[in-house]
């Protein structure tokens, strides 16, 4: 299908996707409001650090850390691999499959949507960051330009590895169990726990070059002003490229599935 | 307009028993099966025909279907629609066909109709002009208005199934793939979607192909039905010839204006059921004319009708006997 066909119509879908999140409003309160988990490390680190800084981080440390983990969290989320290994198992992905748009792109117009819903949690958590953490935060205008092409490209490349997981149901009947496998990993190696630099340094070194940095810890580290602009450069030019990579991998899995995708007698 | 040739679908399937043991087994080993959906099956549709797909449960018609509108990729044979290869799910395939499903929908849940409708018209890519003409046609077609702003959730299936229909059709597709669509409507809804689905092949001579096991479905739409069984092509015709083949008997209806005999009316042929008032009788064709006469000289008969046998004893009998025949 064309790309300038697909453009016309995606206004049409994010509005449409917009009303889906107004019409599932509670639920998607519920959903947002039960993201606390970097609230929960925030006062356990806090305590931590009350006896003096652990690492580089201090209690205020540790608070704007936190809070810029759950503002990325919020605005960067995606939900496609639910969506896709249910619509694939019930055989519903039909609907979508008989519509000349690509279903992903169908998939992402109804993530993306959701984003100003989700301002209704992200705006007051930017509002206490700004004024409790204001201090921890980073200085260099540069780095928060930056940050828009890095908040995109997390949101994307979460979107892309959930519907690269979630394409798999057209092979395999686990594909959301792999998802939580991924998410346990992800958890741990994205920084949504624990900071990155508090890690072992061959920890560290691992996790630096995962693509699991890129979901989260990256777009924190800018907001905190921890990369200098030469690598906080570089690190987008490696965000972009697994971006890319993630955009090929979910292409080439998608279309060898659909020649698998059965559906039988649904 | 559509082209089928020698085409198979095959699926492979795991296969277990019941029971703790056998799925601690399956842990290691899974046997899988073969399932031949589809078995060498060649026909043609030509442009604005209406043809019925039939057969029993898994015979295979929801998977031509599937294989027609591009959902699934044949496992051997050519298919073409409309000039298209449908796996290839092109754009110019996709603008021209729909597949409307009974027991899928394509509407929004929580949203009105008219949402999947403006998403449609802009997925379509529909001139303004051109979705409001349709859009005014197809609600006063099905009987839309009042329907179209109400979350979908609401509506009774009837008019959801309507607005299926209708929100399936905006784009004018020239292809009509409709898979059970009047599945659990009630009499009066069911020659609703009928009657509509006649108006619009006739009104833009679109191809249709439809799967009901609703026979009245078939014999009201299709005058061309393919009987699928297990997989295989057994029939291609009309409806009439495929009832003379299949049931080559009639059945007298007589209406009696006092009781006769049963052995009076087991003269004229076999008798199927009978109460004071009313006999049925199954006569063969050969026979047909002699009977009628007779019944009429020797019986007190008020009124007569000669019937051919209800189209699901006629299925029923054709499925049994490719049963047998299959088991022998």
């Amino acid at each position: 299908m064309s790309l300038r066909a697909a453009a016309k119509a995606y206004p049409a879908l994010l509005r449409v996707g917009f009303a889906s999140a107004v019409a599932y409003r509670a639920e998607f309160l519920i959903w947002m409001f039960s993201t606390n988990m970097p609230l929960i490390m925030l006062a356990l680190w806090a305590a931590v650090a009350r006896s003096g800084p652990v690492g580089t981080y201090t209690q205020a440390g540790f608070a704007a850390y936190y809070l810029c983990t759950l503002l990325v969290r919020l605005l960067s989320g995606s939900w496609v691999v639910w969506e896709l290994t249910m619509e694939i198992r019930q055989g519903t992905l039909a609907m979508r499959l008989l519509r000349p748009l690509h279903p992903l792109l169908a998939y992402s117009a109804e993530n993306l949507a959701a984003v100003p819903l989700r301002g209704i949690v992200a705006i007051p958590v930017m509002s206490i960051l700004l004024w409790t953490a204001r201090q921890q935060l980073g200085h260099d205008a540069v780095l928060w330009l930056m940050l828009v092409p890095a908040m995109l490209g997390a949101w994307l490349l979460t979107f892309l590895v959930m519907a690269l997981i979630g394409t798999l149901a057209l092979y395999v009947e686990s594909a959301a169990s792999l998802f939580e496998a991924w998410l346990g990993i992800s958890a741990v190696m994205s920084g949504y726990l624990v900071p990155l630099d508090l890690f072992p340094k061959a920890v560290q070194q691992v996790a630096l070059v995962l693509p699991f940095r890129f979901l989260l810890s990256f777009p924190v580290e800018l907001m905190l002003g921890k990369p200098g602009r030469v690598e906080a450069l570089a690190l987008l030019g490696a965000q972009w490229t697994y971006v890319a990579v993630a955009l090929v991998a979910t292409n080439l899995v998608w279309r060898a599935g659909l020649r698998r995708y059965s559906a039988y007698g649904g | 307009m559509i082209e089928v040739e020698r085409l198979r679908k095959s699926y492979f399937v795991h296969r277990r028993a019941p029971g703790l043991r056998a799925a601690l087994r399956s842990l290691v080993y899974r046997p899988r099966e073969e399932v031949k959906a589809v078995d060498d099956i060649s026909f043609q549709v030509k442009a604005g025909e209406r043809v019925g797909f039939l057969g029993p449960n898994g015979a295979g018609k929801t998977t031509t279907l599937k294989v027609l509108s591009g959902l699934l990729h044949p496992t051997s044979g050519r298919v073409s629609v409309s000039g298209h290869t449908p796996q290839k799910r092109s754009r110019e395939f996709l603008q021209q066909i729909t597949l409307v499903m009974g027991q899928k929908q394509q509407l929004l849940w929580d949203l009105p109709p008219s949402e999947t409708f403006l998403l449609n018209r802009a997925i379509y890519d529909i001139p303004r002009a051109q979705y409001e003409q349709t859009v005014a046609e197809l609600t006063e077609l099905l009987g839309l208005a009042g329907l179209l702003g109400k979350p979908t959730r609401q509506l009774s299936l009837g008019e959801r199934m309507k607005c299926e229909l209708a929100v399936a059709l905006l784009h004018q597709p020239r292809v009509l793939f409709l898979d059970e669509p009047t599945i659990g409507l009630d009499v009066t809804m069911q020659a609703t979607v009928r009657g509509f689905i006649r108006a619009y092949n006739e009104r833009f001579g679109a191809t249709v192909l439809l799967t009901s096991h609703y026979m009245d479905d078939v014999a009201a739409l299709c005058p061309r039905v393919l009987v699928i069984d297990h997989g295989h092509l057994i029939y291609d015709g009309s409806l009439t010839e495929l009832v003379r083949r299949v049931r080559p008997d009639k059945r007298v209806l007589l209406r009696l204006s006092r009781p006769v005999e049963a052995r009076d009316l087991q003269r004229l042929g076999t008798l199927v059921s009978q109460t004071d008032a009313q006999a049925v009788l199954q006569v063969s064709q050969t026979e047909l004319q002699g009977a009628v006469q007779r019944a009429l000289a020797q019986l007190p008969v008020v009124d007569l009708t000669v019937e051919d046998p209800p189209l699901e004893d006629v299925m029923r009998e054709l499925f049994q006997r490719g049963a047998t025949e299959g088991a022998a």
